[in-house]
Order: structure tokens, then C-alpha cells, then sequence
């Protein structure tokens, strides 16, 4: 192949037809609140653990959303449940109650 | 006082009989397989209480809690009359049927019906005062039963009049105890009556006999109502285990197992089997739960738990998940079941503890030491806490008042905290918590300070129970302003305005501190009371350890706990917990201040 000096970066695209929705689906049925996350990141920026580490709420519902379970559990495993998150969302979103299904999920013993 | 059968038998006592026979091996295994599942140093502990002078405490509760029924007394007197009368007095009956036996027939000492069935069998020949004495007892305290079930019937229908908003819902067996009970004591009071013209009576049996010998010829209807009498009581018996009356025996084994220190270590079996049994119903906790004011949350009260964990029911987890933990319940139970402890116990058997991974807090990377804001080594290290960092007015009004006291303090978390961990306990999460204990603890010792000063009672009692910080006082600021102005370190003028005060669950309840804020509010302003004792206030629905609660139904508790508080007209509000505060000042028409608040303005 000519070396043009860049390459094409693999599609990003994600879709949603296709894409694992089980654990987002779940998650909905359990409590609802899920769906009106509006992605205004006061959860991300007031967040406890984020002062050490990566752990961001906002986006694990994203990922979740787009079926990317496992990265979404990653992302919030360093969760301490202090629960600023809970008492900053405008939405009124149960953050703890997600953030704790997503683990108990990954622990398949009961949804 | 003869016997009337020679051999003191007849059919009508099999019944009854085989009743007593399998109840008694039920308790008996039971009991067995609860004391078998203690460790060696429970079982210890357990002989040791008895063979010491505990066991005068161990009879006094007994005494207290399973006959006369103190505690419901101190609630409210009908409900505690209804209690009462029907253990004390059914006691009273069994005890003094055995009195008689040994006195009068004392060749049938042992036979398990005879004391239960004693007019039956005999004959009076002459009028003894001895007799007429006993007969009287009986009589009274049969009196007395049946006047405290016609109480209960009525509760049935009417609960407001003994004090309770709403009582529990009963299960099939409960329903058949239920009844077998209600028809126990009219039957006894019916067949002794029949037989009050040959075993003699007195004021209550004799009058029924007299009554009824003028319409009915006695010998009649003798044998059947005995019959009936005998088949209720078997009923009730072997209904027992499957109803909520089995917390009547199992109260006692209760009572002394707790009394040798032992405490719960998983959610049903064990010590916790002896908890759950012993749940008499009595529905004290529905009304005191603040989760009964939203919906159909009053199906998650402990009373409904623990019967699902009776039951071995799953979904007993998901009622846990929906306590608020606010400690009421607990706290008003007249049986002293630590509920809590169950649900606490019930969640941390299915938190998924691998997942969760703290290894970022210091292990691998030695970040966190130097985010401590040790500038200078001081005595007071201030932690604020997750909760704390969100409501910012009360570390600074607290700083203020420190700084016009001239105390020297650091801030260990100003760039963020590493969370107390007790949120993760709440959830189950106690192995969890172990890396976020550690990773503070290590801050707080190297530090060197002598008080650590929290602002949030929910750090305050994980700091006090959970962490071992040897020689490190752990004050919350109500406790520590309090001293300040004690030592006259600060001067308050107190204003002209009214306050009332809502206690933090974790604080009041939960850590035992109520004069301290109270001290320095009445320093401050003038104080007025809730329509709730201090032990009985009612969360403010923010509460961390409910993973279900939603928003709006939080809502709903805190308007409720708000309208307890404000029945005196208040001006002000204060509490002493950030949680608290935001929860209060979102839905509150009043002021909301926390303690630090106050103190700060009225500081001269
Ligand atoms: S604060 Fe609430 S609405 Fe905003 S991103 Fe987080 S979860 Fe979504
Ligand atoms: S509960 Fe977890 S995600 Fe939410 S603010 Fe606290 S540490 Fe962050
Ligand atoms: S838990 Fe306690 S207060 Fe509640 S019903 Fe049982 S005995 Fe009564
Ligand atoms: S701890 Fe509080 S919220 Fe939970 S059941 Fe008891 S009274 Fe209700």
C-alpha cells in the first residue's frame, strides 16, 4: 500500500440496531430514570471519586445507551456511592441505585 | 376439693394434648438449632450471662417485656392494656392452674392437661376459703383476658382508638391463631361456667351458671363446650409456628441471647432467626417509618421485611433497598428487634464486592497523601466530607467562627474528599468501605491532630464506629461550638427569633448526641420544640441508604418530616447535617440554617 503518511481510522460508529441493549434495557425497566439523562455532566464535575481517578457517571449512561457494558463498568468500578451525584442531578436521576445495578449485573447473581 | 373421674381423664383432653406435645417439640428443636448455630465464644458468653447476677436482668426483661409489656404501656395505655392483659393474665391462668393441682390434686402433679382443664375434673365437696380464694384469681384473671380480647377485636376494626394509624396485614396463619385466640378465652369462660354448679366458681363463672341454669340444663351442653375448649386451644397450638404469636416463646430466647451481648451476623439464620420470630406484629414500626407517608411504601416497613425473611423470600432484598435507615423503627420496637442490622446484614450478602476497586486511593499511586492539605501540623483537623462539599456555607461559617475563636485547623480535604465510606456500608459494601477506612485513616494519624472535626453526622458516626483512629477525638460541630462557647471562646447574643431543631438521624438516634446543638441553639435563639421527641424525629428524606427512594418520593418524606417540625410556628429552621439542610431548604417556606449558620450570625 502507497505510504500516504496518515491512515484511515477504523469506523467509529455505533449501531444502535445491532448493539448489546440488554444491560440499558434493564436498567430502564428497574427504575426508569435512566432515559431523562439530559448529559449535563454535574454528576461528572461534582463527582468524589473523580478527584483521583477516571470514574464519570455521565458518560457510563452514555456508553450504556450505546451498549458498550463493559467499558461502562470499568468506567464507574471506582465509584465510592457517596452519592453527590444523586443530590446534584437536575433530573432527578437515582445515580446510586444505576450505578450499584450496573456492578450487581456484572455480578449476574439477580437484577 | 375431690376429683369428680376417678382415672382424671376424658376424650375431650386429646386435643389439646397433642397440641402441647408439638408445640413443644417444635420450640424444642428450634431452640436447639439457634443455640447450635453459635460460635464457641457466643456460647460462652451466653453461659456466662446466665450463671451470673445478668440473669436478674435476663428475668427482669422477661418480666417487663414479655408479660407486662412496659414499652407498648408507655406508647399508649389501651394498647399496652391489651397486651398485657391477655400475657399476663393468660400466665396467670397457667400458673395459678398449676398452683392448684399441686395443692389440691397433687396425685396428678405433671399431667400436662390437668392444670388447663382442672374445674373439669373436679368436684368441690365443701366451701374452703382456700378454694374460693384461688377460684377468685381465676375468675379475675380470666376477667381480665377476655376484657383485653374484646379490646383486640375492637383494635381490629377501630386502631385509631389505641393510637395506631394503621395496623398489620395478616397472613392465613396468623388469621387462624387469630381467631382460635379470640375463641379461646369466651370458650373457657363458657365451660367453666357449665361446670361451675359441681367444681365450683366464683363472682364471674358462678352468676353464668346461675344465669344460664335457667334456660339450659347444663350437663348438656357440658361435654361439648369443654370439647370446643380443648379443640380452640389445639388450634391455637399448632397454628402458633406459623403465625406472628410465635414471638410469645421465642421473646425469651431473644431476651437472653441478647442479653449475653450476641448480635446478628447474617440476615436469617442464627441469632437473626430468633429477631425475626420474635416480631410479634405488633405494626408499631408502620406508623413510626417515614417511608408510610409516600404511596405504598408502608409495604417495605420492618414488619413486612422481616416476615419475607421469615419466609426465606428474595425480594426481601429489595425491601431492604428501600429503607431509609433513619433508625426509628428500631428505635421504637418494644421488642428491641435490630431490623437495621438485618437489612444492613441482607444487602451485604449480595453486594457485588468484586467489581468495585479503589486500588487508585494510594496503593498504586501515591496521590492522595499529598492532596491532604496538611499545610501546618494543627490539633484540629477538619473534614467536610462528600455531603459537606456541596452545601460550602457551613465549612465556612464553621471556619468563621474558628478563626474569631483563634483556633489553629487544618483542612484535610479541600480538594476533595475521599468519602468516609459509610454511603458503601449502607449499601452493603462493608468490604468495599475497607480501602476508603484505610486510605483515610492514613491521613488523619499522619497528621497528628487531636480532634477530628466533622460537619456531616453520616462521616460522624462511620469515623466513630468503624474507624480505629487511637487518640483522635472525633467531634461533630454542634459538639465542638458547644465547647467553644463553654470555654468562652466565642460570645453569641441570643436573637429574638424562634427555632425549632430537627435532629439528623445518624446524629440524634444514631450517634446519641441531643443536648450539645440543642445547648447552643437555646445560646443562640429561642428554642422550640417539634411535635416529635428528640429519638423520634423523622428523617428529612435524603437519606443515603435507600438505593430506591425517587426523588419525588423523597419529596413526599420531607414535606412530611417538615410539617412535624413546623406545628409550633418556628421561624427558623436549623439542623446540623449538610444532607439535611439541602434537603430541608429545597421544600422548606422558612429559613433554613445549619447550626454553624446560626452560631456565625448571632456571634458578637
Ligand atoms: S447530572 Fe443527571 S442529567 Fe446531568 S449528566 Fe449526570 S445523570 Fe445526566
Ligand atoms: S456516587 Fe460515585 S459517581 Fe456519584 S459522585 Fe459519588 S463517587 Fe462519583
Ligand atoms: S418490628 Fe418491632 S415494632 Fe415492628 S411489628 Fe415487629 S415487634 Fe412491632
Ligand atoms: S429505618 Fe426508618 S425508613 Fe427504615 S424501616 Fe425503619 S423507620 Fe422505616
Amino acid at each position: 500500500m502507497v505510504d500516504f503518511g496518515f491512515k484511515l481510522s477504523s469506523s467509529n460508529r455505533i449501531d444502535l440496531d445491532s448493539c448489546d441493549s440488554d444491560l440499558f434495557l434493564k436498567l430502564k425497566a428497574e427504575s426508569g430514570t435512566i432515559k431523562q439523562c439530559i448529559a449535563c455532566g454535574s454528576c461528572a464535575s461534582s463527582c468524589s471519586a473523580a478527584n483521583f481517578t477516571g470514574v464519570n457517571f455521565r458518560k457510563t449512561i452514555l456508553l450504556i445507551e450505546r451498549g458498550k457494558n463493559e467499558e461502562a463498568k470499568e468506567l464507574i468500578k471506582g465509584c465510592m456511592l457517596c452519592g453527590k451525584c444523586t443530590l446534584v442531578c437536575p433530573r432527578g436521576i437515582n445515580t446510586r441505585e444505576i450505578i450499584l445495578s450496573i456492578n450487581q449485573y456484572y455480578k449476574k447473581e439477580r437484577f | 376439693m375431690k376429683e369428680r373421674i376417678i382415672f382424671g381423664y376424658d376424650p375431650f383432653v386429646i386435643p389439646f394434648t397433642l397440641g402441647v406435645i408439638f408445640i413443644l417439640l417444635y420450640l424444642g428443636t428450634g431452640t436447639v438449632r439457634i443455640l447450635l448455630s453459635l460460635k464457641r465464644e457466643e456460647a460462652i458468653n451466653l453461659l456466662s450471662s446466665i450463671f451470673s447476677v445478668k440473669i436478674f436482668k435476663t428475668f427482669k426483661d422477661i418480666l417487663f417485656d414479655v408479660l407486662l409489656h412496659i414499652k407498648i404501656f408507655k406508647r399508649n395505655i389501651l394498647l399496652g392494656y391489651m397486651h398485657t392483659s391477655i400475657a399476663f393474665g393468660w400466665f396467670m391462668l397457667i400458673f395459678i392452674g398449676h398452683i392448684e393441682v399441686i395443692l389440691y390434686t397433687p396425685q396428678r402433679n405433671g399431667v400436662i392437661y390437668y392444670p388447663v382443664f382442672f374445674r373439669y375434673f373436679v368436684m368441690e365437696t365443701s366451701q374452703t376459703l382456700r378454694g374460693a380464694f384461688f377460684f377468685f384469681l381465676m375468675d379475675l384473671f380470666l376477667l381480665i383476658v377476655i376484657s383485653g380480647v374484646a379490646l383486640a377485636i375492637y383494635k381490629r376494626f377501630r386502631s385509631v382508638r389505641l393510637g395506631m394509624k394503621r395496623t398489620t396485614r395478616l397472613k392465613t396463619g396468623d388469621k387462624i391463631a387469630l381467631w382460635s385466640l379470640w375463641m379461646i378465652f369466651p370458650l373457657r369462660l363458657l365451660a367453666e361456667s357449665f361446670t361451675a354448679d359441681i367444681s365450683g366458681g366464683s363472682f364471674l363463672t358462678s352468676t353464668i351458671n346461675n344465669l344460664l341454669g335457667r334456660f339450659a340444663e347444663s350437663t348438656l351442653y357440658m361435654d361439648t363446650i369443654w370439647w370446643a375448649y380443648s379443640c380452640a386451644l389445639a388450634l391455637f397450638l399448632f397454628a402458633l409456628p406459623f403465625s406472628r404469636y410465635m414471638h410469645i416463646p421465642t421473646e425469651i430466647l431473644l431476651i437472653f441471647l441478647r442479653n449475653a451481648g450476641i448480635k446478628s451476623t447474617s440476615s436469617r439464620d442464627g441469632f437473626a432467626e430468633s429477631e425475626i420470630y420474635s416480631c410479634s406484629s405488633c405494626g408499631i414500626c408502620i406508623d413510626a417509618c417515614p417511608m408510610s407517608v409516600s404511596g405504598n411504601k408502608s409495604e417495605y416497613t420492618s414488619v413486612y421485611l422481616l416476615r419475607k425473611l421469615r419466609r426465606r423470600r428474595q425480594d426481601s432484598l429489595f425491601m431492604a433497598e428501600q429503607c431509609l435507615m433513619c433508625g426509628k423503627c428500631v428505635e421504637l420496637c418494644p421488642v428491641e428487634i435490630d431490623s437495621c442490622r438485618l437489612k444492613l446484614l441482607k444487602k451485604r450478602e449480595n453486594f457485588p464486592n468484586k467489581i468495585f476497586d479503589y486500588d487508585y486511593l494510594g496503593k498504586r499511586e501515591p496521590v492522595v497523601e499529598s492532596r491532604a492539605n496538611l499545610e501546618k501540623k494543627s490539633k484540629v483537623l477538619y473534614y467536610a466530607g462528600c455531603m459537606t462539599h456541596l452545601t460550602p456555607q457551613i465549612y465556612r461559617s464553621l471556619f468563621n467562627i474558628m478563626d474569631r475563636a483563634k483556633i489553629e485547623y487544618s483542612f484535610m480535604d479541600r480538594d476533595g474528599s475521599i468519602c468516609c465510606g459509610r454511603p458503601l456500608i449502607l449499601s452493603g459494601g462493608e468490604n468495599a468501605a475497607k480501602d476508603l477506612v484505610e486510605a483515610n485513616s492514613k491521613i488523619i494519624l499522619s497528621s497528628n491532630a487531636d480532634i477530628l472535626l466533622l460537619s456531616c453526622p453520616i462521616c460522624f458516626k462511620v469515623f466513630n464506629e468503624n474507624y480505629n483512629l487511637k487518640g483522635v477525638k472525633v467531634m461533630h460541630h454542634s459538639q465542638y461550638i458547644n465547647l467553644l462557647i463553654q470555654e468562652e471562646k466565642i460570645k453569641l447574643k441570643k436573637g429574638d427569633f424562634s427555632v425549632v431543631y430537627h435532629d439528623p438521624c445518624d446524629l440524634g438516634r444514631g450517634s446519641l448526641v441531643y443536648t450539645e446543638p440543642r445547648e447552643v441553639i437555646s445560646a443562640a435563639a429561642i428554642l422550640k420544640e417539634s411535635s416529635n421527641l428528640p429519638n423520634e424525629s423523622i428523617c428529612c428524606g435524603g437519606s443515603l441508604a435507600s438505593r430506591r427512594f425517587t426523588q419525588s418520593e423523597r419529596d413526599s418524606v420531607t414535606l412530611h418530616s417538615l410539617e412535624k417540625l413546623n406545628v409550633n410556628n418556628p421561624q427558623k429552621l436549623v439542623t446540623s447535617c449538610p444532607l439535611c439542610l439541602k434537603s430541608f431548604a429545597k421544600l422548606n417556606k422558612r429559613e433554613t440554617l445549619d447550626i454553624a449558620q446560626l452560631v456565625e450570625n448571632q456571634m458578637i
